[in-house]
C-alpha cells in the first residue's frame, strides 16, 4: 500500500507575525492520513476492556475463595468425628487411634503451653531489639542491623528444627535444664527425667522464630508516634529511658499488643520446628521437660500413619480448630495494630 | 487538517460542585483560541470536557453537547476513540519513564497496535520535527528513555507524542508554565506553526501568551464563560468589565 | 515536716535512681539485641561448618544411596523443588499480579477491595499445614495419588495473597499524571494498565513476586500431604516428588550421620537461595525502585 506523509505546511521561519488584519487561514480539506484511517478502524476496545476488567476482579476474588476452600474440605473432611463426639472432641484428653477414640485436649495443652513459653522469652527481647533499633542505635548500624532481624524471619522451619535437634537440645539437656531444675523444680515445671527434648524445648525455638514479627511491628508503631510527643516529655526534663517509656511506649502499647498476638498467632500455627522438638507424645504434663504434642505437630507427625477414616478425620478436625483460631487471633491483632497506624499495615511475611 | 468545535449548554459537575455553568461557544478550525482566566474559574475542566478527560474522574458528571467537526463527540462515539481524535499536552511533562524517547513519541500507534516498522520511523521524524525537537534528539531516539530530557524538550516531547496519532484537534492546559522561559518561547513558537495543520486550544494563565499565539480569546470566571471573541478585541477593547478587570491584573 | 533540706536529699537520690535506670534500660536493650543476633550467627555458623563439608559434586547429581553408603546426594529434592516452585509460581504469581491490579486500579477506596486487602493480610496468617490439608482434601483424595500438581498448587495459593499485596503497594507508587498521558493518547484502559502502569512498577512487583517465592520455597508442612516425598527421579505432575525442605526434614529425623550431614548441606543450599533473594529485594527497594519516574 502506498501511502504519502503529509508534509508540515507550517512556515519554516517562526517569525511568521500573526495577520493584524483579523483574516482566518482557509484550511484546505486533505486527505486522511492512512493513521488516522488506521485509528478510526480500532474501534473502542470496550469488550476488551469489559473482559480484563472481568478476569482482574475475578482473581481479587479468588481470596474470598481460598478462604472458603479451605474452610469447606476442612469441615465436609472431619464430619466422621464432627458427629461422633461433637463438641467433647476438644475436652477429651484420650488419644487412642486402636479404639477409635480421640479427644484432642492434649494437642491443646501442648500448644498453649508452647505458645505461652515462646511468648514469656520472645516478648521482652523483641520489644528490647525494637526499642535498641528505633531510639537508641547510631543511624549507620541501624540498616544492618534490621537487615539481620529480617533475615530471622527468612530462614524456614524445617532448619530451625534441624539446628534444634542437633545444636539447641544438647545446649539445653547439658547447660541450661539442669539449671532451671535446680532453681524451678518446687514449681513442678521443671522436673526429671530430662532428654532436652519437650514443650520448653518448642517453646524456645519457637520463641526465636516469632521474635522477627514481634519487633519488625513494634518497630513500626513505635515510629508511628510522633516526634512532638518525645519532644514533649524530654522538655520536662526525663531522661532518655523515661522519654523512651512515657513518650512512646505509653503511646504505641495497643499496637504492640496487637504485634505480640500476632506473633501468637504465628507460634500457634508453626509446625515443623516444634514437631521435630517437641517429642511427639499425646500426654499432658505438668513439667515443660516432658514430651508432648500440639495441635499442629500431632497433625504433621501422625498424618502419614492414619489408617482408618475416623484417625484422619480427628487429625483434620484439629486442623478446623487451628484454621479457626489463628483466623479469630489473626483478625484481632490486625485490628489492633491497624488502629494504631491508621491504614493498612505493611505485609508480615 | 483541523477541524471546528462547537459547544452548546455544557455543564460539569465534580461530584455536587458545579463546576462549568451552561458553557456555549464554537471554536474555529485551523486557529488557535486562547482560554484564560483565574485559578479555579473552569477553563482547565472545559478543555478536558473537550476530549472526555474530565470523565475519568468517578464523582465528574457532564450534560450538554460537544460537537468536533460536526460529530457528538458524547453520544456518537466512545471516549477512546474521542481521544485518538483530540490529542492533549498536560500542564506537566509526563513522558513514559519506562519508554525511550522513539517508544514515547510512537507509543500512541504501538500501543493500538500498529506495526509497520518503516511507517513509524516516518511518523516519529515527523512528529519530532513538528514539535522541534527532532535536531536535539535525532542521536538517541531508542538509546535515552523519555524521562532522561530537559523539561522543556520532555514537554516538547509530549507534543509530538501526541501529534503522532495524527489528531484533528490538540489541546494544551497551560504547556509552558512549568518551564523555563527559553522554553516557553520555543512553544508558543510551535504553536505558531501547528496552527495550519490544527486546532490548537490553549489554556493559559499568562495573557501576554494569549496575545501572542492565539486568534481568538475566551474569558472564563466562576466557571461561566464570560466573553469569548477576537483575542485584538478582549484585550484592547473588552466589552465586559469583569474581563477588563482581569486584563489590567485588579484580581487572578 | 518540710525543711528544706529534706527534699534536696530525696531528689539527690531520686536524680541517681533514674540515671540507673536510664542506663539499665540501655544495657538491656543492647543485650537483648544480642541476644537475638546469637542464634542468627550460630544457624549460620552451623550450617556452613556442617553443611559446606558435605557440599560436592555428588551432592548436587545423584539420589539419595541406600542407607550405610556414602556418596549420595540431594539432586532429585533440588530438582523436584524447582518443579514445585515452577508450578507455584505459574499460579500464584499471574493470579497475584492480577489481584493487585484489581485493587490498584479499579477498586480503589472500594469497601470490596478494602475487605479484600484484609482478607489477603489474614490469609497470611493461617498456618501452612492447614492449607496442605485443604488441597489434601481438595486433590489428592479425588485423584487417589499424591502429587506434585497437589504440592505446586498449595504453594501457588500461598504465593497469592503476597504478590497481590506487594503489586498492590508498587501500582500505587506509580503517578497519575503516566495514567493520564496514556488515557490522553486514546489508549484502551486494559492496554494502558499493562503496557503503562505495571511496566512502570515492574521492578517493585518483580520483588513482591521473589519474596513470596523466597518464602514457600522453604514450606514442608504442606508438602506432607501434597507432593509426599520420592526417592527416586521424578518429574511427573501426577506423581509423588521430593522436595529440598521435605528432604532435610526427613533426613534430619533419621538416625543415621550420613543423612544428617545431608540435611544440613541441604540446609545451607535452601538458605543461601532464600538469602539470595531477600538481599536482592532489599538492594532493588532501597535503590529505589521507580527509577525514571519520579
Amino acid at each position: 500500500m502506498n501511502l504519502r506523509i503529509q508534509e508540515p505546511r507550517a512556515p519554516k521561519n517562526a517569525e511568521a507575525a500573526l495577520p493584524v488584519d483579523g483574516s482566518v487561514r482557509v484550511a484546505v480539506p486533505a486527505p486522511v492520513s492512512q493513521i488516522r484511517s488506521y485509528l478510526q478502524s480500532r474501534g473502542n476496545s470496550s469488550l476488551a476492556d469489559s473482559t480484563f476488567r472481568w478476569l482482574m476482579l475475578l482473581c481479587a476474588l479468588s481470596i474470598f475463595a481460598i478462604v472458603a476452600l479451605i474452610a469447606t474440605e476442612l469441615v465436609i473432611h472431619s464430619q466422621i468425628t464432627l458427629h461422633k463426639f461433637g463438641l467433647k472432641f476438644f475436652v477429651g484428653s484420650a488419644w487412642d487411634p486402636v479404639n477409635d477414640n480421640f479427644g484432642a485436649l492434649p494437642f491443646i495443652y501442648g500448644t498453649i503451653m508452647t505458645s505461652i513459653v515462646a511468648l514469656i522469652i520472645a516478648v521482652p527481647l523483641a520489644v528490647g531489639v525494637a526499642v535498641f533499633l528505633t531510639e537508641m542505635c547510631p543511624r549507620a548500624m541501624r540498616g544492618g542491623l534490621s537487615f539481620l532481624t529480617e533475615l530471622l524471619a527468612a530462614i524456614p522451619s524445617v532448619v530451625y528444627g534441624l539446628w534444634a535437634i542437633f545444636v539447641l537440645v544438647p545446649l539445653l539437656r547439658t547447660y541450661i535444664n539442669p539449671l532451671l531444675i535446680k532453681a524451678l523444680g518446687w514449681t513442678g515445671l521443671f522436673v526429671r527425667p530430662d532428654f532436652g527434648i519437650g514443650m520448653f524445648a518448642a517453646g524456645v525455638i519457637l520463641a526465636i522464630m516469632i521474635l522477627p514479627i514481634i519487633s519488625s511491628l513494634t518497630r513500626e508503631v513505635m515510629s508511628a508516634v510522633p516526634h512532638t510527643q518525645r519532644e514533649a516529655v524530654l522538655a520536662l526534663g526525663a531522661t532518655r529511658w523515661e522519654m523512651i517509656r512515657m513518650g512512646v511506649l505509653r503511646n504505641a502499647r495497643i499496637g504492640i499488643v496487637g504485634s505480640i498476638i500476632l506473633g501468637l498467632g504465628r507460634a500457634l500455627g508453626e509446625t515443623m520446628a516444634v514437631a521435630m522438638v517437641i517429642g511427639s507424645s499425646p500426654t499432658i504434663s505438668r513439667s515443660l521437660l516432658a514430651p508432648a504434642s500440639t495441635m499442629a505437630s500431632v497433625i504433621a507427625n501422625e498424618f502419614a500413619e492414619a489408617s482408618d477414616d475416623t484417625y484422619r478425620s480427628a487429625l483434620i478436625e484439629i486442623g478446623l480448630a487451628l484454621f479457626l483460631v489463628t483466623i479469630v487471633v489473626n483478625i484481632f491483632a490486625r485490628l489492633l495494630v491497624w488502629a494504631v497506624t491508621r491504614g493498612a499495615p505493611a505485609r508480615v511475611s | 487538517m483541523g477541524v471546528g468545535i462547537e459547544v452548546n449548554s455544557l455543564n460539569a459537575w465534580y461530584g455536587s460542585n458545579h463546576t462549568l455553568l451552561d458553557i456555549s461557544l464554537h471554536i474555529p478550525a485551523n486557529e488557535a483560541t486562547a482560554l484564560i482566566g483565574p485559578s479555579g474559574c473552569g477553563k482547565s475542566t472545559f478543555v478536558r470536557c473537550l476530549n472526555r478527560m474530565h470523565e475519568t474522574n468517578p464523582v465528574a458528571k457532564v450534560t450538554g453537547q460537544v460537537k468536533v467537526g460536526g460529530m457528538d463527540i458524547y453520544s456518537d462515539t466512545s471516549a477512546v476513540e474521542v481521544r485518538r481524535r483530540i490529542g492533549m499536552v498536560f500542564q506537566r511533562p509526563n513522558p513514559f519513564p519506562t519508554m525511550s524517547i522513539y517508544d514515547n513519541v510512537a507509543s500512541g500507534l504501538k500501543l493500538n497496535g500498529y506495526r509497520n516498522r518503516r511507517i513509524l520511523d516516518d511518523v516519529v521524524e515527523r512528529s519530532l520535527k513538528h514539535a522541534a525537537l527532532w535536531d536535539e534528539v535525532k542521536d538517541d531516539l531508542k538509546k535515552k528513555s523519555g524521562a532522561s530530557l530537559s523539561g522543556g524538550q520532555q514537554q516538547r516531547l509530549c507534543i509530538a507524542r501526541a501529534l503522532a496519532v495524527d489528531p484533528e484537534v490538540l489541546l494544551m492546559d497551560e504547556p509552558a508554565s512549568a518551564l523555563d522561559p527559553v522554553s516557553t518561547a520555543k512553544i508558543e513558537d510551535l504553536i505558531f506553526q501547528l496552527k495550519s495543520q490544527y486546532t490548537i486550544v490553549i489554556v493559559t494563565h499568562n495573557m501576554q501568551q494569549a496575545a501572542r499565539v492565539a486568534e481568538k480569546t475566551g474569558f472564563f470566571l466562576n466557571g461561566k464563560l464570560i466573553e469569548f471573541d477576537s483575542t485584538h478585541k478582549i484585550f484592547t477593547n473588552p466589552g465586559d468589565k469583569r474581563t477588563e478587570d482581569y486584563i489590567t491584573g485588579r484580581f487572578g | 515536716m518540710s525543711g528544706a533540706t529534706i527534699p534536696l536529699r530525696a531528689s539527690a537520690f531520686n536524680r541517681q535512681l533514674r540515671w540507673f535506670t536510664d542506663h539499665l534500660a540501655s544495657v538491656l536493650a543492647v543485650g537483648a539485641t544480642l541476644l537475638v543476633i546469637a542464634p542468627l550467627v550460630a544457624i549460620f555458623v552451623d550450617l556452613v561448618y556442617k553443611g559446606a563439608v558435605s557440599l560436592n559434586w555428588n551432592f548436587f547429581t545423584k539420589l539419595p544411596a541406600p542407607v550405610g553408603e556414602t556418596g549420595g546426594g540431594m539432586a532429585n529434592a533440588i530438582v523436584g523443588s524447582g518443579v514445585l516452585l515452577g508450578l507455584a509460581s505459574a499460579i500464584g504469581v499471574p493470579v497475584g499480579i492480577a489481584a493487585g491490579i484489581y485493587l490498584s486500579e479499579y477498586g480503589r477506596g472500594t469497601k470490596l477491595s478494602n475487605l479484600v486487602r484484609f482478607t489477603a493480610d489474614v490469609l497470611n496468617g493461617v498456618p501452612s499445614i492447614v492449607m496442605g490439608i485443604a488441597i489434601y482434601a481438595l486433590i489428592v483424595v479425588p485423584e487417589k495419588t499424591f502429587s506434585a500438581f497437589a504440592g505446586g498448587v498449595v504453594l501457588g495459593i500461598m504465593m497469592i495473597p503476597t504478590v497481590a499485596r506487594t503489586t498492590e503497594e508498587m501500582l500505587l507508587m506509580v503517578p497519575h499524571s503516566i495514567r493520564e498521558a496514556a488515557l490522553g493518547l486514546g489508549v484502551p484502559n486494559w492496554r494502558s494498565m499493562l503496557s503503562i502502569t505495571l511496566k512502570t512498577a515492574l521492578p517493585g512487583v518483580i520483588t513482591g513476586c521473589m519474596l513470596a517465592f523466597a518464602r514457600v520455597a522453604g514450606e514442608t508442612a504442606p508438602l506432607l500431604f501434597t507432593a509426599l516425598g520420592n526417592d527416586f527421579w521424578s518429574t511427573s505432575l501426577n506423581q509423588p516428588i521430593e522436595a529440598l525442605p521435605l528432604q532435610i526434614y526427613v533426613y534430619a529425623l533419621s538416625p543415621y550421620d550420613e543423612w544428617h550431614r545431608l540435611a544440613w548441606a541441604g540446609s545451607l543450599v535452601l538458605i543461601a537461595l532464600i538469602v539470595l533473594a531477600v538481599a536482592l529485594v532489599r538492594w532493588v527497594t532501597t535503590r529505589g525502585v521507580l527509577k525514571g519516574a519520579n
